[in-house]
């Protein structure tokens, strides 16, 4: 089985994040981004890759959104209303509650901008949001029969959410972006250690490594206060939704602590609704949020006011936040060709600004003139700070997300390409996971995983998950009365005695548990055997389910009588002369001669425990016993060097115990009693 | 498995309570408070409102038991409010479950914010130690009531003055001999007085010591105990956060059914596909109570109805979301809302001490909009130690609501009428009656929400004290309540009372469509509720039962799934067996339980195995073993046995060395000198029989 990964964007590079994944025949979109950086067929997925006939509706299984960044979702109402995607769409709750305001906010910059002719309109937003099932954070949704999805805290925006898929047994995680540490007014990402095939993760800090948070939001608070103090205007470019919130939380509560009276505003349409929706999803938010909402809700600005476009060119100081972010256009825009030219002003920047945007020319270098287009020229002379925390994770949260997964594989997307290599050979060198970068239109494809599932009896699961502990001592003759147990057996046959092998034979130290106390105070000769793991049989039947059964049970199932194959062997053996204890009579010869060889096999077989049953001595399935009949079976061998200090034995074994059958005979080959 | 039903509970605020063994863990299903005796207790006296007190120093009686009358008399006087013990009142946990050692409970399971009200006095036990699961919205009412319950039960302890701990005077014999026989009986049902399942009321402390026990949950959330069982709460429509269970184990998959409602208008659906299982424990007694009621009005024609239903899935799906029963709760709410709507025009006001947040928040809509609609400026207040949380909390809440609720959400309007009603001051939610802010804005006629139903506790109390001789005020009840007996503190009532019965549960006519579209394999009906659905024809086996009895419910599965790790399975040495068909591999790894599915793993400390077989089965052929052994290298010849033991074969080996094989019934024995030649003809052995 395979996992094929088809990267439609944010393929080594940031924007229009699209990852189609086929898991055993399911085929998942994660995201349906645009890149803000391209106006012309670029700035969507090439979806035609996914079905070359556009019959979306047959391949796609689902489709997941992870939250509402136009990188992410920007595409979607393309897709589904242009495109004619009608399947089933999965985001979290407050995804879908605030995607429909950053889809409407960046149409309308579209339109505005150049008059261009819509790619989808007010109305397919809506329609597309009707196809949404909007879902909760740890919820099992079965999409179908066999696709299973569930969301995790990822942290970053308000809804964000790292989705994980399972099919069968191949199973994976699409991290979104995320944040690892917590800020403002959410918490960090959360997830379950899960057994998983495959992990594809952003990578937008593939090589930084942040340190404290509170250091870098006063250097942001200082710069606006600086500004403002001195006159100056404070122009905060950002989207409607996630930063904004995040920095006004940050602004509000400074205002209030250091009793600044300047205004801070809003650009239209941005606030009011917005703030009601984080009000009403406030269980999204962070722990310290949340335990203080009945009080006061974070999200109730007390210093925030609505801003008109008549007060662009108003004197004084203020604070304003306007959308687009990254300077892409719009009212943003508008504003920053008034204030850049003067010195007193202050532009913010993200720590990110996609390719192609007004923010990423003023990122790149000191430009003091910037190029509209062939007609316009902005006078840049104003203040730029680049805000240095970001809601994104940096280098140091990959890693640990990725050690704390330990997928089988990696994936990076939503990255730049020479950093995205630093990282993967990290993974790869210090995790030993292999990790791939592909390309736009490249697809990756994986083995996944697949177990054999089977019906198990229950007393095979019995076998397995109760310990069957065996306390088994050094001497146990004193305890067993042997005449009990010959007159039970007797004959030969004691011979065959069928044992359980064992071989995990451990030496406990510790105390096991305080039922097994009284037998522990046996002392340390005390071995302890587990025979757990080994009696099952697996059974494989055409037609009809696998089986599991124990060994015991299987030729009850196969309706077979079991033929038993030993070894048996009848052997010389030499012990003192029989002139010393020909005088005893026979069974007690034998008891003797019995004795000698099990303290002699004791001696030798440390690890074994040699049992004494008084007929006959027994070590794991391997018996023997003194022969006295005139001729056996077993006897191979009739010679005998010293026929007054000779008898025989005979011993008899399983397969299982094949070697230690043959290192105790050569032990009692080269026995010789007469010797010592 | 076992279940015993430990209490079948009764309405809407006293859910049922029932203890399972599963897969060898012991899951305990809600934990309510009992209330129906609370009613034997007067309720406190106060000074908010001094008609009040005037009128309760004209009875007789009042401060202790009336001595005098009880003496030698057979005839007791009349139910008065004199006959009310006077006392801080003592609280009802479920009798039976005293029977158990608490210790021994492993999970849980609460379904309701009101099956939650008694759990702190079983975690403040000694020993108690087990996991309890609830939603996260189930939690968080269910704190604020018990808060709430504190906060009013406070009153009494403040009027009476706090206790020692020891036995209260009411509850000693020779009081509770001098009680009245009606209160008895409620109090004690037909036995004799025994007040073992009786409490003192939790403090706070209690309360927030037992929410730190709370794992919350939400919906469709796998909570795996243990590794053995997943646990998922789905939701049930009853209540915002209420929740039936699936319980899956290695040995059984169980779902649990309580009070559940197919579309409400305020609380997530009744979530029922998600219960498909193989057994069903349906705990939803509602159709029962009402049964009794109804007595045998309908039922004959129903299940006539039903045994003409037919199979076809469509069909079922539709009657089951019929709107016709939320059709028919909504008339009986803008019935309340016109019969509001009268007292208010004639100068009375309202009181609605109901503590079903659904129905408050539905009320408090219909009610506002009503006076909107008649042009009525009458204030809605809802007065409770918790309004503002309870507010606040159901404006956050959009994942559990009902999808009329969400759209809103996504719509963006307040999912709540009450966002704007609280802001255009229509509404105002106030912590007590004698609140500063409340004395301030005070108006009547007005309509107030408050607690407790049981008309013993909170503001409704002293609002009663100061209506109920106002012939234009109305008093709107819920059913289930013995009105006789709640209002004798208020009589002589010149108020209205309506008294109503809201949708509580599964209505009877439901139940064997729902059954027929889960289609389980075994289903657990309460005794009462079997006999009145025709079960016979069901497919599945149906277990009645009843309060206090244990059930027994045998497995079904006698095998149970087994997942190998790919890395395991790898390792695997087939056989084919001589009967064809069949391959066998032997297993050695370990075990592991993870979220109810057992999976068999690599062993850590790989050992190098023989993989030689270690049992066989089947009847060896000596030509075929000679031939085979012939194949190897090996000579022998068959040993012509003796007469008597004719079943034993005996081959003798000559070459290369001496051997003996001995051919048994059920028996070979391999007798060889030379080990290396040993190994072979077990081979050869091997080859003509079915080993593994
Ligand atoms: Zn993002
Ligand atoms: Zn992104």
């Amino acid at each position: 089985m395979t996992i094929d990964c088809l990267v439609l964007g944010a393929g080594q590079e940031v924007g229009k994040s699209c990852v189609v994944v086929t898991i055993n025949g399911k085929r998942i979109m994660f995201d349906c981004g645009m890149h803000m950086g391209y106006l012309d067929h670029r700035r969507y997925p090439d979806f035609s890759r996914i079905s070359a006939s556009r019959d979306y509706n047959t391949v796609l299984s689902c489709v997941i959104i992870t939250h509402f960044h136009l990188d992410h979702i920007g595409a979607l109402p393309y897709f589904t209303e242009v495109c004619g995607y009608n399947g089933p769409i999965y985001m979290t709750f407050p995804t879908m509650a605030l995607a429909p305001l950053m889809l409407e906010d960046y149409r309308k910059v579209m339109v505005d901008r150049r008059g261009e002719a819509e790619q989808f309109s007010n109305d397919h937003i809506m329609e597309c949001m009707k196809k949404v099932i909007p879902v909760d954070l740890k919820q099992t949704i079965q999409v179908d029969e066999d696709l299973q999805i569930r969301a995790y805290y990822a942290g970053h925006v308000l809804g964000a959410a790292m989705f994980y898929a399972k099919v069968g047994d191949a199973a994976m995680v699409y991290t979104g972006d995320y944040n690892m540490t917590p800020d403002r007014h959410l918490g960090a990402a959360q997830i379950d250690r899960m057994q998983l095939d495959l992990l594809i993760t952003e990578s937008t800090y593939a090589t930084t490594i942040r340190d404290s948070k509170y250091g870098r939001e006063r250097e942001f608070l200082k710069a606006v206060h600086n500004c403002v103090a001195s006159g100056g205007k404070v122009l905060i470019p950002t989207f409607a939704l996630g930063r904004a919130q995040e920095l006004c939380i940050l602004l509000d509560d400074y205002w209030e602590r250091m009793n600044l009276k300047i205004p801070i505003y809003f650009s239209a349409g941005l606030t009011v609704q917005a703030n009601m929706y984080y009000k009403m999803l406030i269980s999204w938010t962070s722990q310290k949020v949340k335990e203080t909402y009945t009080t006061r809700n974070a999200f109730d600005f007390k210093n925030v006011q609505k801003f008109d476009r008549s007060m662009i060119d108003a004197p004084g100081p203020c604070v304003l936040f306007a959308t687009p972010g990254m300077i892409s256009g719009g009212f943003s825009l508008e504003v920053f060709k008034r204030w850049a030219p003067s010195k007193l002003n202050l532009i913010t920047l993200p720590g990110y600004c996609v390719a192609g945007t007004i923010g990423h020319k003023l990122m790149s270098g000191k430009p003091t003139k910037i190029d509209l287009d062939k007609d316009t020229q902005i006078d840049v002379q104003c203040q730029i700070h680049q805000l240095a925390f970001s809601p994104h994770t940096d280098s140091k949260g990959i890693m640990d997300l990725v050690k704390f997964l330990s997928p089988k594989h990696v994936i990076l997307v939503h990255g730049e390409k020479p950093k995205m290599v630093t990282l993967k050979e990290r993974i790869h060198s210090e995790l030993g996971i292999p990790c791939h970068d592909p390309a736009n239109n490249e697809t990756v494809s994986i083995s996944s995983t697949l177990s054999i599932k089977a019906e198990s009896s229950s007393t095979f699961i019995q076998s397995c998950s109760t310990p069957n502990f065996k306390f088994l001592k050094r001497n146990l003759n004193d305890k067993i009365n042997s005449k009990e147990l010959s007159s039970k057996e007797g004959g030969t046959s004691s011979m065959f005695t069928r044992r359980r092998s064992n071989p995990h034979v451990k030496h406990l130290n510790r105390n096991l548990d305080e039922k097994f106390d009284s037998s522990l105070s046996c002392g340390p000769e005390l071995e302890v055997s587990d025979d757990r793991v080994n009696e099952g049989i697996l059974v494989m039947e055409k037609g009809k389910k696998t089986k599991v059964v124990h060994q015991d049970e299987l030729l009850l199932l196969l309706g077979e009588q079991e033929h038993e194959v030993r070894f048996a062997n009848c052997s010389p053996i030499y012990f003192g002369s029989l002139d010393d204890t020909h005088v005893m009579d026979c069974i007690s010869r034998k008891s003797l001669w019995l004795s000698q060889l099990s303290s002699k096999l004791s001696s030798e077989l440390s690890d074994r425990n040699v049992q004494n049953f008084g007929e006959y001595l027994q070590v794991e399935s391997f018996t023997l016993s003194i022969c006295s009949k005139e001729s056996c079976p077993y006897r191979t061998t009739n010679r005998i060097e010293n026929e007054s200090a000779a008898a025989f034995y005979c011993c008899s074994w399983l397969v299982t115990d094949e070697v230690l059958a043959w290192q105790i005979i050569s032990i009692l080959e080269k026995h010789d009693l007469s010797s010592t | 498995m076992e279940f015993t039903c430990l209490s079948r509970g009764g309405f809407f605020y006293f859910p049922p309570c029932h203890m399972l063994e599963v897969c060898g863990f012991r899951i305990q299903f809600d934990c309510p408070m009992d209330f129906s005796a609370l009613p034997i207790f007067s309720p406190v006296p106060l000074d908010f409102d001094v008609i009040s007190d005037e009128e309760l120093s004209t009875h007789p009686g009042n401060g202790s038991f009336n001595l005098e009358n009880v003496s030698e008399e057979k005839i007791e006087k009349p139910l008065d409010v004199g006959s009310l013990i006077k006392a801080e009142p003592w609280y009802k946990i479920i009798k039976n479950l005293r029977l158990w050692n608490l210790s021994f409970t492993d999970i849980v399971l609460i379904s309701s914010p009101m099956g939650m009200l008694g759990l702190p006095f079983l975690t403040r036990q000694k020993g108690f130690s087990a996991k309890i699961y609830a939603t996260e919205a189930t939690a968080r009412l269910g704190k604020m009531m018990m808060d709430d319950l504190v906060a009013m039960h406070m009153e009494f302890k403040q009027f009476y003055g706090s206790e020692d701990d020891a036995t209260p005077q009411w509850m000693r014999q020779e009081e509770l001999e001098l009680l009245h026989h009606a209160l008895k009986e409620v109090a004690f049902g037909q036995d004799e007085a025994d007040l073992g399942g009786w409490m003192p009321m939790y403090s706070a402390a209690d309360v927030k010591d037992c929410m730190k026990k709370v794992e919350t949950v939400r919906y469709g959330e796998e909570a795996c105990y243990n590794g053995a069982l997943v646990i998922k709460a789905l939701s049930c429509g009853l209540e915002i956060g209420a929740c039936n269970w699936t319980i899956n184990g290695p040995k059984r998959d169980i779902a649990y059914i309580s009070s559940s409602i197919f579309s409400s208008s305020n609380a997530m659906n009744f979530d029922y596909l998600a219960l498909q299982g193989e057994t069903i424990i349906y705990s939803d007694f509602s159709s029962v109570e009402s049964m009794n009621d109804i007595l045998n009005d309908t039922s004959g024609s129903l299940t006539e109805n039903l045994m003409a239903l037919s199979r076809n899935e469509e069909t079922l799906a539709n009657l089951l979301s019929d709107p016709a029963e939320s059709v028919g709760e909504s008339e009986k709410l803008s019935f309340i809302c016109s019969c509001a709507i009268q007292s208010v025009e004639s100068g009375g006001s309202v009181l609605i001490p109901i503590n079903r947040l659904g129905v408050t928040l539905q009320l408090l809509e219909q009610i506002s909009a009503s006076l909107d609609c008649s042009n009525l400026k009458v204030p809605i207040y809802l007065i409770s130690s918790v309004a503002e949380e309870l507010l606040a909390l159901a404006n956050v809440i959009p994942e559990w609501l009902c999808k009329q609720r969400q759209e809103k959400l996504f719509s963006g309007e307040p999912m709540f009428a009450f966002v704007d009603l609280l802001k255009e001051k229509k509404l105002h939610a106030f912590p007590a009656v004698h609140s500063p802010k409340l004395l301030i804005n005070w108006q009547e006629p007005c309509v107030v929400f408050c607690p407790h139903w049981s008309l013993r506790l909170g503001p409704v109390v002293h609002l009663l004290r100061r209506w109920c001789g106002d012939p234009s005020s109305l008093l709107v009840l819920e059913k289930g309540l013995d009105a006789e007996l709640a209002l004798l503190p208020f009589r002589p009532m010149s108020m209205k009372v309506l008294q109503c019965a809201f949708l509580s549960g599964i209505k009877l006519d439901k139940v064997r469509p729902l059954l027929k579209v889960l289609q389980p394999k075994v289903v657990m009906l309460p005794e009462n509720l079997s006999r009145l659905i025709n079960t016979n024809t069901e497919s599945c086996t149906v277990f009645s039962y009843s309060e206090g009895e244990t059930l027994r419910v045998p497995n079904l599965k006698d095998s149970l799934e087994l997942e190998i790790a790919p890395d395991l399975a790898m390792s695997f040495c087939w056989r084919k067996l001589q009967q064809g068909n069949i391959d066998i591999a032997r297993l050695k790894g370990e075990l592991s339980l993870n979220c109810g599915k057992f999976k068999l793993f690599p062993e850590n400390a790989h050992v190098a195995t023989d993989q030689r077989p270690l049992i066989h089965w089947g009847q060896p052929d000596l030509k075929k073993l000679l031939n085979v052994l012939s194949k190897m290298g090996i000579e022998g010849s068959l040993q012509q046995s003796d007469a008597e033991s004719s079943n034993v074969g005996v081959i003798r080996i000559h070459d290369p060395t001496e051997a003996v094989i001995e051919i048994q019934d059920s028996r070979t024995i391999i007798s060889v000198a030379d080990k290396t030649l040993c190994a072979r003809i077990f081979d050869a052995v091997d080859s003509i029989l079915n080993g593994v």
